[in-house]
């Protein structure tokens, strides 16, 4: 609220991908929001100026284009997409203020229903063939790619009950397979320029890019 | 010899090793860092510096250690992989070593969680394994981890921790083997108060000839109350302290409940003295240094054997 505090008309921005099935920032989460500030401003005695709109994908320029009709009427954005629909929101449309209404915290997947869990963090060299399925750079604490540490107990990890020890499903995992020698190679130090070391990172694929 | 440590030349003779430790003190007070070395020097073979252990800041390894350096003692360098990149690791190492720094533990360290920065971001550019992996490279082969050169190489001793009591309880052998495998020249265990645990360990750590291809120094503590063994036994993790002892500490009076920890400490050297493939003791009295000669005179370990 306070970024948009100075602004009197807001394009409230959702996205029908990732943080629809996630229940973060879709059409409905646009809805709530939308009224939830209009009656904070309200009773602030301020009246605001909301439009409404939901994307089939805001990290794609395809869909970010059909915001254009409406860019006109409004003083600022608000995008309840993650973090990479936010930027090409604000890419295109660059004399207007974008503002974040999620923050993205990580790629995960869904538990159970209402509970999503951190999996993956896009190292962009993945570890999975050799780890049993099971991300170590993502699930256990310390980014152990050799573990697991001295705390791991029971099960959970050291730093609470409530997250599984990576390296212990890693373990049971490879005991199921058969694959217990597996664990004795070892993984050497990481090449991080592929996770962000190396500057922003980019894909390029020539066959689609043409 | 590998190095010109004095902890290697103690073991390789064949002595059971005694090493201690000094937590560096959180403020700038060098006279803290002397006065435990005072206490533990004559005592020990070498003294490990903690570094930002339980996540909380503290005078950096680094720093405390050369103080000990300079009163000539022989600091036992630790090193977690929390806190620094590999750059900033290996340029560690070699200011260590220009200060006759010779020996160090490789560690990824507690979680901030534990600490009082628990919202700073940790490193873990690499992990213990690759750190050890990183630091024989530079000793044996005289280059950076990167490849380049190294100018007067750091020969260092290298030494990582173990917990035998730790989940999977199946994997903490293959651990060390990896360990072994990355190039460890010795080992401190975890505190050891489930010594039929640890046997069993060992035991394991035997049938793959792991105790032959480096060190393994018991790790101790001494409890100074009923409440230390308690929270020892519930709150750090990791940790396996059984009923018994936890009793037989309750069974004292508050006041003889101190001496008691030390008993229990002596008698637990003595006992893992003859469990096959221990090379010696790794006596870590947290805020208790000045105990550390009593503990080392009655469990039979002195003098300390004169090596050069
Ligand atoms: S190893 Fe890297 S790419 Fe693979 S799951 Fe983990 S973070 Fe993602
Ligand atoms: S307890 Fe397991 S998940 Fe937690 S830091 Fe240690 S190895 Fe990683």
């Amino acid at each position: 609220m306070d970024y948009i505090q100075p602004f009197n008309r807001i394009l409230l921005v959702g996205c029908n991908e990732c943080v629809t099935v996630c229940s973060a920032g879709g059409r409905k989460e646009v809805g709530l929001l939308s009224s939830a500030l209009q009656s904070a401003f309200l009773s602030a005695g301020k009246s605001i100026d909301i439009k409404e709109h939901t994307l089939e994908r805001q990290c794609d320029p395809e869909y970010v284009e059909e915001l254009v009709g409406m860019m006109d009427g409004v003083d600022a954005v608000v995008s309840m997409a993650c973090g990479c629909g936010v930027q090409e929101v604000a890419r295109r449309y660059k004399n207007k203020p974008v503002f974040p209404a999620v923050n993205t915290k990580f790629m995960g997947a869904s538990e159970r229903q209402g509970v999503w869990a951190e999996r993956c963090q896009g190292c962009g060299n993945c570890l999975l063939g050799i780890t049993g399925g099971i991300c170590p750079i993502a699930r256990c604490s310390k980014q152990l790619m050799n573990g697991p540490c001295g705390g791991s107990t029971n099960g959970k990890c050291e730093i609470s009950k409530e997250v599984d020890c990576a390296w212990q499903l890693i373990w049971d995992r490879l005991k199921m397979l058969g694959q217990e020698e597996r664990y004795l190679d070892i993984i050497p130090a990481k090449d991080w320029r592929t996770a962000g070391g190396g500057g922003p990172r980019k894909i390029v694929r020539e066959d689609l890019a043409g | 010899m590998k190095t010109n440590s004095i902890l290697e030349k103690v073991l390789a003779n064949g002595n059971l090793a005694v090493t201690s430790e000094c937590g560096p003190p959180r403020g700038a007070v060098p006279e803290k860092v002397k006065e435990k070395g005072q206490l533990l020097a004559g005592f020990v073979d070498a003294v490990n510096v903690t570094d930002n252990q339980t996540a909380m800041v503290r005078m950096s390894s680094l720093g405390a250690s050369i103080l000990l350096r300079q009163m000539g003692l022989n600091p036992l360098l630790q090193m977690v992989t929390r806190d620094r990149n590999r750059l900033a690791m290996q340029s560690e190492i070699l200011s260590a070593y220009a200060h006759g720094i010779d020996t160090m533990l490789c560690l990824s360290g507690d979680h901030p969680h534990f600490g009082d920065h628990p919202m700073a971001a940790s490193v873990h550019d690499i992990d213990s394994i690759q750190l050890i992996q990183m630091v024989k490279t530079m000793r044996d082969e005289g280059r950076f981890q990167g490849g380049a050169e190294i100018e007067n190489p750091p020969k260092m001793f290298i030494g990582a921790a173990a917990n035998p009591f730790a989940d999977p309880f199946e994997l903490r052998v293959m651990r060390l083997a990896k360990k072994v495998a990355a190039g460890v020249d010795f080992i401190q265990t975890q505190c050891i108060y489930n010594i039929e645990k640890f046997e069993t360990w060992m035991e394991g750590v035997r049938n793959r000839g792991l105790h032959e291809k480096c060190y393994i120094l018991a790790g101790v503590t001494p409890m100074k109350s009923a409440g230390m063994a308690r929270y020892m036994k519930n709150k750090v993790p990791g940790m396996d302290v059984p009923d018994a002892v936890v009793a037989r500490m309750a069974a004292k009076p508050k006041e003889e409940q101190a001496q008691e920890g030390v008993d229990i400490c002596i008698e637990t050297i003595q006992r893992l003295s003859q469990v096959k493939g221990v090379a010696g003791f790794h006596i870590m009295a947290i805020e208790w240094e000045k105990i550390v000669p009593q503990i080392v005179e009655r469990a039979g370990l002195l003098p300390r054997p004169q090596v050069a």
